[in-house]
């Protein structure tokens, strides 16, 4: 171990082993192109036991200060947050499945069996809380503000009289003031759409986690004002699914996005738990 | 840095009918908030510890959101890290001042090594004349 050149154990995902999950693990590949394979403790005796899903990555990538830079490296980053999300998406195909947070690493196979027998209860849990549900991101985006011309649908009334006559600086505050205008009509719209949401969602979802909105490069230009993911009984899907869809035609003026099906990654940890966190740490 | 995925805005009703289709469809920015940010947390033998994943995220964030809003609220620690930009070498001009201040040295230190075997004391009276010389009286 002090050599620092054995291989590290990669955890993906906590599932239960199964013989078709693992002949869907044996075509599959993790991060590096390695094979995924199923971890599980000897003390579970059940028929389907609970296992890690896993992969060997080289030490030198993933030691702690290998990650600590890689983690600011975004191309990095997204070779690697994609290879783990293909796996933990794989698994979720096949059946109920605890994603892990990306980067968790053990130093060898014993100690991640180690682990898994200490937090086995606990991820029995959460198993059956999120079993047989999917996730789903809603998000509403509001277009990018309107160019300076008044869109085609501004009121005649104020726009035409003014136009030709006006002084610039009245032509330019009236532009402003349509402008304004339909900004004030768009965010009322995701007001309104945003309320509908919470109604499809009292509906159909049994869990709602509220991420920051996205912003920015990788977003696009439009903005995003709302970011929630539901947690949604598998029977409901289609119907909510059918609803959110309905509600994006019902308000024209801004974009509503499903995402998904995820595993259910925004809840695999409790609300509570989620702040002490590192509790399994302690135990011996 | 990768674009934005171009066919995210219709994949909905194209998707519906297939459970867990391709991620490759889905975007970064989603991927990355619920694989960083979310999962169940267990405690690894080599861990990026909580508080350390939540500084990365607030990081990522800032560079996978709007470089520009960032530089407003002065926050452009990735233009001075090595590791993140390849603008941290500087400008042309910068780079050939930065050369040119290296080349000098070397010059001034050649020099140096030439006047050693001459006897310290003698390159000290040499610099000290000169400074004599220069100095307006």
């Amino acid at each position: 171990m002090s050599t620092g050149r054995e291989p590290l154990t990669y955890v993906y995902a906590v599932a239960r082993r199964t013989d078709r999950l693992a002949v869907l693990l044996a075509g599959l590949r993790g991060i590096d192109r390695a094979p995924v394979t199923l971890l599980t403790e000897a003390s579970d005796s059940s028929p389907a036991p609970l296992a890690f899903v896993t992969s060997h990555v080289p030490h030198e990538a993933f030691n702690e200060s290998a990650l600590r830079a890689h983690f600011e490296d975004l191309e990095w980053l997204e070779s690697v947050a994609r290879a783990h999300h293909e796996v933990v998406q794989a698994v979720a195909a096949e059946q109920t499945v605890l994603p892990l947070r990306m980067a968790t690493v053990y130093q060898d196979d014993d100690r991640a069996r180690q682990a898994l027998g200490e937090q086995r209860s606990t991820f029995a849990r959460r198993m059956a809380a999120v079993d047989a549900h999917t996730e789903y991101g809603v998000k509403i985006y509001l277009p990018p503000p309107a160019p300076a011309e008044p869109p085609a649908g501004a009121p005649a009334a104020e726009a035409d009289p003014a136009a030709p006559t006006a002084s610039p600086g009245k032509a330019y505050l009236q532009r402003r003031r349509v402008q304004h205008r339909a900004r004030e009509r768009t965010y009322e719209q995701a007001q309104r759409a945003a309320a509908t949401l919470d109604a499809i969602a009292a509906r159909y979802a049994v869990g709602r986690v509220r991420h920051a909105p996205q912003s920015g490069a990788l977003t696009g230009p439009q903005e995003n004002v709302l970011n929630d993911a539901y947690l949604v009984p598998d029977e409901e899907a289609r119907d909510f699914r059918a609803a959110v869809a309905q509600a994006a035609g019902d308000f024209p003026e801004i974009r509503i996005e499903i995402t998904g099906p995820w595993a259910p990654y925004s809840f695999a940890m409790p609300p509570a738990e989620s702040s002490a966190p590192t509790e399994g740490e302690r135990a011996p | 840095m990768t674009e934005p995925l171009p066919d995210r805005f219709g994949a909905f009703p194209s998707r519906a009918p297939m459970p867990y289709g391709s991620s490759s469809s889905s975007s970064l920015a989603d991927i990355l908030e619920r694989v960083l940010d979310k999962g169940i947390v267990i405690a690894g033998d080599i861990r990026i510890n909580l508080l350390d994943i939540e500084l990365l995220t607030i990081k990522l964030r800032i560079l996978i959101a709007s470089v520009d809003k960032a530089k407003e609220m002065g926050i452009d620690w990735w233009e001075h890290d090595p590791s993140l930009s390849s603008r941290h070498t500087g400008s042309p001009l910068e780079q050939e001042n930065r050369r040119l201040r290296a080349e000098l040295e070397a010059l001034r230190r050649d020099r140096a090594d030439e006047q050693e075997p001459a006897e310290r004391t003698a390159e000290r009276r040499d610099s000290s004349g000169t400074t004599a010389r220069e100095r307006p009286q």
